[in-house]
Formats: structure tokens, sequence, C-alpha cells
């Protein structure tokens, strides 16, 4: 082994071995903890910002290990899994920031620290996993480590939503390995191969049986991605801690599953492979579904983040759809959305942790007059709302267009009055919102207003600074998107890999 | 030393050391087995490393060699199960020095200390014998050790269980014998020499009935199980790590090593396949009834049904590449775990005084690191990655539809998905919170010990290459 295969090691260590260690922490080492937890956030930043560079010059780092004869584990860091280790190692700092300040002087600090740098080591584990294998190793890991964060309040709510949560990541577990054991059995070993997939060599006599392991896959990935009908547990682990909420169930958990899904059409069937077994226009079909049923939901939901779970279930089918509509355009404008909606839909739960914790408010109808009370809060909810909406500078806008004029070059012009409908439905159940936190004057006190929290600032700085920070950055992608260090610079590189022109 | 020393002191020692804690008796009983308990995990490790590279252990007591003397042979298959008996037998002897003693052993408690020692001597035995009549023996002095140990505490449940056990056993036992003494008939006692040997017909027939029952019924798979899940919940709780960890593996290690190299030749596929079945009938009867208990210790009892079950898929699948690693990397994955996952209830019970699962609530709070050892005994139950269960459920799995028995599969999956039903009732009782529950800490370093064997449970996760090395030097 060479030192290539050092780097996607450590990107994985550098939150596990924290993780391991914060367990061990009595509860009263704050300060320990903390710098425990900032200093592997600050290390795995580092380290990610080293592989930018070094995959943009061509480089590429992989570490391969024997789990079983035939069944290696394979951490490879190339273009793509970039796109998601920077997204995710971005997100875990400005969220461990907001998870301390958040969780201040709540018991079980250390137990829920522990799991939460859990999460996101198996987040970077599945963006770098080399093949399906270790993708399903993270992928559970995922699924283990999020439920005691959902349960962390040990309310009877939110076991009920570990349970739920559960099932449906269980099952999808045992459904996503029997597809993958389906596939060795059929195909033997292999790697993800950018260009053309990796299944070409059993292409011919097992159609009706790749076919069935596609359905199989993607109802695997397609649980934590969120694509109806298998969503049902996203609105319910709402229940969470808001960091949670943020990280996790706008980020990290659905991402996941978008991701296992691009991983599949592009690297392990290739997307002509996947076009020519007729799999990708039915699944495009039910990412369009979801985009507007996501929404439809989310114009129904008083409590705030329930609304903001029901949009996240709709914004996580732009990027299906966008590998499903399986051109070049669409794919770029489904990988940058990736990185896009992270950036947006983190600022909008990090506004309603805030509101949450500095006046009590969890419902719309409470929000009167937030936006003088919060006016910074609010200023980093409207970028990012206005960015779920689509308008332009914010980053939204640029995933959009590029997923309508994909879906226009890819000849499925219906994608394109999909998108448009949901847009103006996304303006239906955001701007109402805005209208109430900034022109609705308050009459009534706030519900539970916390005195710890106010300060000189409308709240505490390590609550507000993270949400300014995204809401930035979500501002920045969107201005800045023509450069070539920008998610859209870095999805046009990656599709310029599948799409050889 | 020679491997056949180290053969040799795997069960003399624990012989030696039962009699010295039997003799000492009181609080020295206990150095008795935490002085032997290290060199036997030296020795195991040495063993397995030795088979691991190929090397021959074998060992012709008194000098005379198969088909007349007795032979010692040490398989892959052996040498994990020994290296995983050493483990969780140090494991257990620390626990049992620190554990509080209930019931009658609370006016001596060095008695748990003989029948543990001899327990030990017999697995190791077990695992050394390569013959059906020594098989038999080591099975014998597994079973009375056992049973002795589910009755230490002299509650009327645990005798009465006792009693139940002591009838399956001895009634397993014979129809064993019963089975020995058919094969005789085919000129030597000695397992390979016995597979070139045997032919089909009457005889081969009616010891494979007979040897197939006796141990079903002794590693409690359906409908034989009735007696395990009492037992083993009544038994103190280092004893019930040992009996579920390992007691049951015993067995079933015998059944499969008998089906590989004889009875394989004689039985027909149909048969095979409802061998299999009852297999599955044990995965899916036991896990639901695992669902449906209201305690700790009897959960965790059926469950070892339901594990059980899954090794009987070794006779369909047979000669299936991956089949054979992947079931005795199972059975050693589920001993440690399952172990661990014990101990883990037996601190439980004793810091909340009540196993009842609306009696854990809080439990995550007060012991973290103990609530933290039984979810990861349970990863290895559900069969989900990076732990040992997975690798064995991944190799499974790849036996099954690599030799187009893809129903398998679906049982396998099946069964992981009730594993996780039970293992998150437990999990989800624990993480609820509950303000006046009354709590008696425990030991820390007590806890260290289920968490300690839970994780090497996990690593042998990353441990596959070697392993499914190991496992199939000497395998059919």
């Amino acid at each position: 082994m060479n030192w290539t295969g050092l780097p996607p090691v450590l990107i994985v260590l550098s939150s596990l071995l924290p993780g391991i260690a914060i367990f061990f922490l009595a509860e009263e080492r704050t300060r320990l903890r903390v710098a425990l937890n900032l200093g592997g956030a600050v290390l795995k930043m580092a380290l990610t910002i080293l592989m930018l560079w070094g995959v943009w010059r061509g480089q590429r780092f992989e570490f391969t290990f024997a789990l079983l004869p035939g069944a290696d584990f394979v951490l490879r860091i190339d273009a793509l899994a970039l796109l998601f280790v920077t997204l995710s190692s971005t997100l875990w700092l400005v969220t461990t920031v907001y998870a301390i300040g958040y969780l201040e002087d709540s018991p079980n600090r250390s137990r829920f620290f522990g799991f939460f740098s859990l999460c996101v080591t198996a987040t970077v584990g599945i963006a770098q996993a080399g093949n399906l294998l270790t993708l399903f190793l993270f992928y559970e890991l995922l699924t283990l480590s999020t439920y005691p964060l959902v349960v962390h309040r040990g309310t009877d709510a939110a076991l009920d939503a570990g349970r739920v949560y559960l099932a449906y990541a269980v099952t999808a577990g045992a459904v996503l390995l029997a597809g993958i054991a389906w596939l060795y059995a059929l195909a033997g070993p292999f790697d993800f191969a950018a260009e053309g997939g990796a299944l070409a060599h059993v292409e011919r006599e097992h159609r009706t049986a790749l076919t069935a392991i596609f359905v199989l896959l993607v109802g695997g990935f397609g649980v934590k991605a969120a694509l109806v009908p298998l969503h049902g547990w996203l609105p319910r682990a709402m229940v969470a801690p808001a960091p949670v909420s943020a990280l996790l169930h706008a980020v990290a958990v659905v991402k996941a599953g978008a991701f296992g899904i691009v991983r599949v059409v592009y690297d392990v069937y290739g997307q002509t492979l996947a076009v020519d077994l007729g799999v990708t226009t039915p699944l495009a079909a039910l990412a369009a579904a979801t985009i507007l049923y996501g929404s439809l939901q989310a114009l129904r939901q008083d409590d705030l983040k329930r609304r903001l779970a029901y949009s996240t279930v709709s914004q996580l089918s732009y990027i299906v759809l966008g590998t499903a509509l399986a051109g070049p355009v669409a794919t770029i404008g489904g990988l940058v959305h990736l990185v896009h909606q992270g950036l947006m839909k983190i600022t909008l739960f990090f506004c309603a942790g805030n509101l949450a914790e500095t006046l009590g408010v969890h419902k719309i109808s409470e929000m009167d007059g937030a936006g003088r009370r919060m006016p910074w809060t609010m200023t980093a909810f409207t970028v990012a709302a206005l960015g779920m909406m689509g308008a332009p500078p914010v980053a939204g806008f640029v995933s959009e267009w590029y997923l309508g004029v994909g879906a226009l070059a890819a000849g499925q012009g219906w994608a394109l009055a999909v998108l448009l409908v949901s847009s103006a439905l996304n303006a239906s159940y955001f701007l109402p919102i805005l209208h109430r936190a900034w022109f609705v004057e308050r009459t009534a006190p706030w519900p539970h207003e916390e005195p710890a929290r106010s300060g000189r600032l409308e709240t505490s700085l390590s609550l507000l600074g993270p949400a300014v920070l995204t809401a930035a950055l979500s501002l920045g992608a969107g201005l800045l998107a023509g450069l070539d260090g920008s998610p859209l610079g870095w999805s046009r590189f990656i599709a310029a890999q599948e799409f050889p022109l | 030393m020679t491997h056949e020393a180290w053969a040799t002191v795997m069960v003399v020692l624990p012989l030696l050391a039962a009699a010295a804690a039997f003799l000492l008796g009181g609080r020295w009983a206990a150095w008795a087995g935490n002085l032997a308990a290290p060199v036997l995990v030296a020795g195991a490790a040495v063993l397995a490393l030795a088979v691991g590279r190929g090397e021959e252990v074998r060992h012709a007591l008194g000098g005379w060699g198969a088909p007349l003397g007795i032979e010692w042979r040490l398989d892959g298959a052996g040498a994990a199960m020994q290296l995983a008996t050493a483990l969780v037998g140090w494991g257990v002897a620390l626990f049992a020095t620190g554990y509080e003693p209930h019931g009658d052993l609370e006016r001596a408690p060095g008695r748990f200390w003989p029948p543990f020692l001899m327990l030990w001597a017999g697995l190791d035995a077990l695992c050394l014998s390569a013959d059906v009549f020594n098989l038999y023996v080591a099975l014998e002095l597994i079973a009375l050790a056992a049973i002795v140990l589910v009755t230490l505490e002299g509650k009327a449940a645990a005798v009465t269980a006792a009693m139940r056990y002591l009838l399956v056993a001895q009634v397993g036992a014979l129809c064993y014998f019963v089975g020995v003494g058919f094969l005789y008939g085919f000129g030597t006692l000695d397992l390979t020499q016995l597979g070139a040997a045997v032919r089909p017909g009457v005889p081969a027939t009616l010891a494979l009935a007979l040897m197939t029952v006796g141990l079903m019924a002794k590693s409690a798979l359906v409908p034989l199980h009735v007696w395990l899940p009492p037992a083993h919940s009544a038994a103190p709780s280092p004893a019930s790590a040992l009996l579920s960890g390992l007691v049951v593996a015993a067995s079933m290690l015998v059944l499969l090593r008998l089906w590989a190299a004889v009875f394989d030749a004689v039985a027909g596929e149909a048969l095979k396949q409802a061998i299999g079945a009852l297999g599955v009938a044990s995965v899916l009867w036991g896990s639901l009834l695992a669902l449906r208990q209201e305690r700790l210790k009897p959960l965790l009892a059926y469950s070892t049904v339901a594990q059980v079950g899954y090794l009987l898929l070794l006779v369909p699948l047979g000669g299936a590449a991956g089949a054979w690693p992947g079931g005795f990397l199972l059975l050693i994955a589920h001993a440690l775990a399952k172990a661990a996952m014990f101990l883990a209830a037996g601190l439980i019970l004793e810091a909340l005084g009540d196993d009842r699962l609306p009696s854990i609530h809080g439990a995550a709070r007060h012991m973290p690191m103990t609530v933290f050892a039984l979810g990861i005994g349970g990863l290895t139950l559900m069969g989900l990655p990076p732990s040992g269960g997975f690798l064995a459920k991944w190799l499974l799995l790849g036996a099954a539809l690599e030799s187009g028995q893809w129903w398998w599969a679906l049982a396998l999956l099946a069964g992981g998905l009730l594993a996780a039903g039970y293992v998150f009732t437990i999990l989800a009782h624990a993480f609820k919170e509950a303000s006046d529950a009354p709590f008696t800490p425990v030991r820390p370093w007590m806890e260290g010990i289920p968490l300690g064997l839970a994780v090497v449970s996990l690593l042998m996760g990353l441990a596959g290459a070697p392993l499914t090395a190991l496992l199939e030097a000497g395998a059919p």
C-alpha cells in the first residue's frame, strides 16, 4: 500500500476516533469534548481541501482491504465522492458549532456527540465507498448511528418516531442486501466504474435479473432518499433535536439515499445500460411524483419542521430526477442540487431551531413578527426559502436551470413542467411564512421566550453564526456558480467524466 | 511448547483447575479459575495460529492412533471454536469474580467454579476430538456441567428447568450413543475413516436419524427447543453466557461435523432440504417468541434458538463455496455476542434489580457501556455490518444464491429483520427515560467485560480474511 491509500482512511478516522473517544468522556468534560469535536471537524475539512486539490489535478486516492476472499472493502476518492465529502465535512463543522450551542446544559451530551460523529463517519464512508458492499456497510452504520439520535430525548414521541424510522430503514437494508448479494452472485465482485458502468460483461443473458436487481437497489436507497411511497419515516423523525434534523434529515441521511441511487445509475449500471433496460423512465416518473406530492403535503403542514421535512422529500427528488433523465446537462443539475439543497435546507432547519430555542415558536401560525424580533435569523431563512423556490441569484436557481434545460435536452419536456409546478408550489408554502414573519404585526407574547438566549444579539452566537454562514454560502454558490471551484463547476467536472464528449 | 503439549494443556489444565477450585473452595476457587483462564486463551491462540498456517495439529493419546486408539485432531472449525471458548471463558471468569452471588450461591460462592471449569475442559476436548465416541464423552461432560450450572442458585424454577434439561440432554445423548453403535458396524469410529467406509443402507440411515435428532434436541432446535429458554434464563448470568454462547454451539459443531464427514454422502436431497427447513423454522419461531418476551434473559434465550437455526442451513448448502466458513463464523460470532449480551443482562439485573423490559428504562443513561454492549452484540444477531455476524450472513447468502437455492437467502434476510425487531425492543426500552427507577451502581470494570466481548464479535468483521482461511483448514 502506498501513501495514496491513506487520505480516504484518514477522512473516515477523523470523525470515527473522536466519536469513540467522546463516548467514554464524563458528562462534565465539556471543554475536552468540544475540542475533540471541533478538532476532528477541522481536520476533516483540511483533508478534504487537500483532496479537492489533488483530484482536480487528476490524482486518484484508493484504499483496499480484503474483507473476505472475493469481497473487498474499497475506499476511493473520485470527483463524485468528493462532492459529497466536501458537503458533509463543511456542514459537519458548521453543525457541530450549532449543536454545541443548542445542547448547552442538556443531559447525555457525550452520547449525543458520540453518535453524531459516527453518523458523519458513515456519511463520508458512503461518499468514498468504492463498491456496493462498502457502500452497504456504511449505509447500515448510518441507520444504526442515527437511531440513538432520533430517540435522544427518550420521550414516547421520540421512541415512536425511532421505531418507524427503524422499520423503514432496516427493511430497506435487507432489500438492499438482497439486491447486492444477487448482483455479486450474478456478476462476481466488481468496483464502481465511471464511464459505462461495471455490468457490461453480464448484460446480455441476464436482462430480467438486472432489472429486478435495479428495483431492489433503488428500493433500498429510495427509503433514505424518501421517494414516495417510502418517505413516511422522514416527517416523523422531526422530533429529534434541531441539529439532528438539520444535518441528518436534511443532508446526510437523505443524501446518502440519493447518492446511492446516483452511484447505481452511473457507476454500477452505467447510464447507457440503465436507459437500455428501460428503468430510467419509471424512476424519473417516480421522482416527479415525489416532487409534486412532497410539495402538496408541505402546503398542509402548520408545524414548521414538518413543512420543511416535506419540502425535503420534494427537493431530494430533484437529484433523482436529474439522474434519471440521463443526459449530461440534467446530470449536472442533479449533482449540483445535492450540494445546493444541502446548503439551503440546513439553513432553514437552523433557523427553525433558533426560533424554537429562543422564542418557543414551533408553528407557522406563531411566527407573526418574527422578522422584527430576530432579523438575522429571518434574513437567513428568507435567502434559503427564495433559493428553494428557484429565485435567482440564490443557488437553487442554478440547479433548477440546469435541470430544466437538461430535461429539454433529453427530450423530456414534461419534466420541465413538473419543475415549474414545483417552483410555484414552493412559492406558495414559503411566501406565506415570509409574509407572516416580516409584514404581520406581533400582538401576542412569544410562546416560550428563553431569557438565557437573549443578549446583545437576538440569540446565542453559536446558533446564529451557522445559520447566517450557510445562508451566505447558498447565496455565494449561486452568485459564483461560473467559477471552476463552485459546486456547479465541480459538478460539470464530474459530468465531463461520466459523459466523455 | 509443541502443539501436542498445548493440546494436552487445553484439556488437562481446566480439569486440574476444577479440582483445585473444588478442594480450595471459597474465595480461592476464583483464583484457580482466573489463573488458568489467560493460559487457556494463549493456548487457544497458539493452536489457532498454527492451524491457520496450515500446520497439522494431531495427538495420538498413549501413542495409539485411530482406529484402535484415541486420536485428537484440530481442524480450523475446532480451533476457532476453542478460541471463542477461551475468550468467553476468560470473560466469564473475570465477571464471576466480581459478580454478586444470589440464592444458594451466596453461602458458597466458590461452587460456581468447579462445574464452570469442567465445562471448559469438556468444550476443549470436544473441539479436539476427531471420532464419534470421544465426541460423545465430551458432550456428556459438557451436558452434566451445564446442568449443574443451571441449578446453582437453587431456586425452584431453576431446579425444574434443570430437570427438564437433564431429561432432554440424556435422551439426546442416548440417541446419539445408539447411533454410534450403528456406525461402529462400518469398522471405525474416526470421522475421516467413517466418511470413506460408510455405505448407504439401513444402519447408516438409522445412525443418521438417531444422531441428528439427538443433537438437535441438545442444540434446542425447533420443535425440541422448549427446555432451553427456562434453563438459560434461570441460570446465574455468567452461567447463562456459557450455556447460550458455547454449550449449544458445541452440540451444533458435532452435528455439522458429522454431516459434513459422514451423512452428506448418505442422505438424499429431499432430506437435506427438510433439515434446512427445520432450521428456518427455528429461526422464525425462535425470533417470533423472542419478540413476545417481556423479560430480558428469556428474550436472549429465545434468540439463541433462532440463531442456532441458521446453522442447519449448512446441511442443504453442503459444499457450496463459503457455506462452511460462513456457518462457523456465525457460530463463533454468536458465541461471543450472546455471551456479551447475557453478561450485560446480568449487570442490568444487578443494577435495577429486575430484568422485565419496562424496568430497564433509563438504563442507557445509568449504564451506557452496558447498553452499548447489548447494542453491539445485537449487531451480530441482526447480521449487520461491520460485525462478524454480517460476514457470516454475507457468505451464507452468497452460498445460497450461487448454489441456486435462493429460498434460504430469503430466510436469512427474514431472520435478520426479526432479530432487528427484538434487539431494538431491548434498546428502545433502555433508551426510554425514567426518573424514579431505583438504581444500584455496578463496578465500572465489570461493565467493561461484556463490552469487550461484544467489541471482539464486532471486530471479527474486520478479520474476515484470516478467519475464513482458518475455518477452511481441514474443511470438507
